[in-house]
């Protein structure tokens, strides 16, 4: 394992104790955020799911009934029915903070006068597939926004799960060990350094009671 | 105050305008990447496109995935399912999860 390059002192060695220190704690709080990111994004990815197949299989229904509108009409007709809406949606947008990431909270509000009626034109001269295809398409509008929230949620949070998880693995395989490894790198250095100065003092002093004995012969 | 906007052939989304939603028909990919960069940039939080529109510009809605808004969602158009919206469900678990643990079969 690669250890840093460091000067082999004291100062160094706290130093870098202190680093570690940090670089555990961070680990095990990101790793916490990661878990509990998972299980938000496993639990919304599995609803996310569920409402996709509810939504495609009642567009598909939707398309249906269009098409055998399509059949009965002439296009200008259809196209003269549906030119000018009665109804308005808009959209209130906030925002749901699920672990520091924002998702978005969509709520819609539709502005018609009649609330039973939203079919633009009159009965007189469409079929009745027509009425049924925007009847049962603005039946999905609701489950649609939801869809959109949701897919929405769970591609923001797959993000931040993948980033998450990077920083994790960063701290854990990367950082962590280079930092374990230099310290003891200090450490053996150190250790060294005074086993050196330990015989060279007993050397010293072999040498100095040698001196004495020559001295009183 | 946000609109939601629809963009894709004109038979499959006719039936939006109904309801007050705002329908933008293409007829080509390179009109579709026109449009859909143009209203990006508009107040639309929300982006339904279809998925035959959808699947020739693919990297176009890429780029705005990771953003807050718009949230561009594929929908069935009036030829069927492709999966494509299903496609994108897998590939977000596969991104976080690093494999793909909802969808195997």
């Amino acid at each position: 394992m690669a250890k840093m390059r460091v000067n082999p002192t004291r100062m160094e060695l706290t130093r870098l104790k202190k680093r570690l220190r940090v670089a555990r704690r961070g680990h095990k709080l990101l790793k916490d955020k990661r878990d509990e990111l998972m299980k938000q994004f496993l639990e919304l990815v599995k609803k996310n799911k569920e409402l996709r197949e509810k939504v495609e299989k009642m567009m598909m229904k939707v398309h249906d009934n269009f098409l055998i509108a399509r059949a009965v009409m002439s296009s200008e007709m259809l196209e003269q029915a549906l030119m000018f809406p009665k109804q308005r949606v808009s959209l209130e947008v906030s925002t749901r903070n699920i672990m520091s990431v924002d998702v978005p909270d969509f709520h819609f509000k539709t502005k018609s006068d009649d609330e039973s009626n939203i079919y633009p034109y009159g009965f007189a001269m469409t079929s009745g597939e027509l009425d049924s295809a925007i009847g049962t398409l603005s039946e999905v509008l609701p489950y649609m926004l939801e869809l959109a929230q949701m897919e929405k949620a769970a591609q923001l949070l797959a993000e931040e799960i993948e980033k998450t998880r990077r920083r994790v693995n960063a701290l854990e395989y990367v950082l962590i060990p280079q930092l374990t490894e230099t310290i003891k790198y200090i450490v053996m250095k150190l250790d060294e350094n005074e086993r050196g100065n330990l015989t060279r003092l007993m050397k010293v002093k072999d040498m100095m009671i040698q001196q004495q004995i020559e001295a009183m012969h | 105050m946000y609109k939601i906007g629809v963009i894709g052939d004109k038979d499959s989304i006719l039936g939006f305008k109904a309801l007050g939603l705002s329908v933008f028909p293409v007829t080509n990919p390179s009109q579709a990447e026109e449009v859909l960069h143009k209203i990006a940039k508009e107040k639309f939080a929300v982006i339904y496109i279809t998925e035959q529109v959808a699947k020739d510009i693919v990297e176009s809605i890429e780029v705005y995935k990771d953003e807050r808004f718009p949230a561009i969602i594929p929908i069935p158009g009036n030829q069927g399912v492709l999966g494509m919206g299903m496609q994108n469900v897998r590939k977000s678990v596969e991104r976080a999860v690093g494999a793909d643990i909802l969808f195997k079969e």
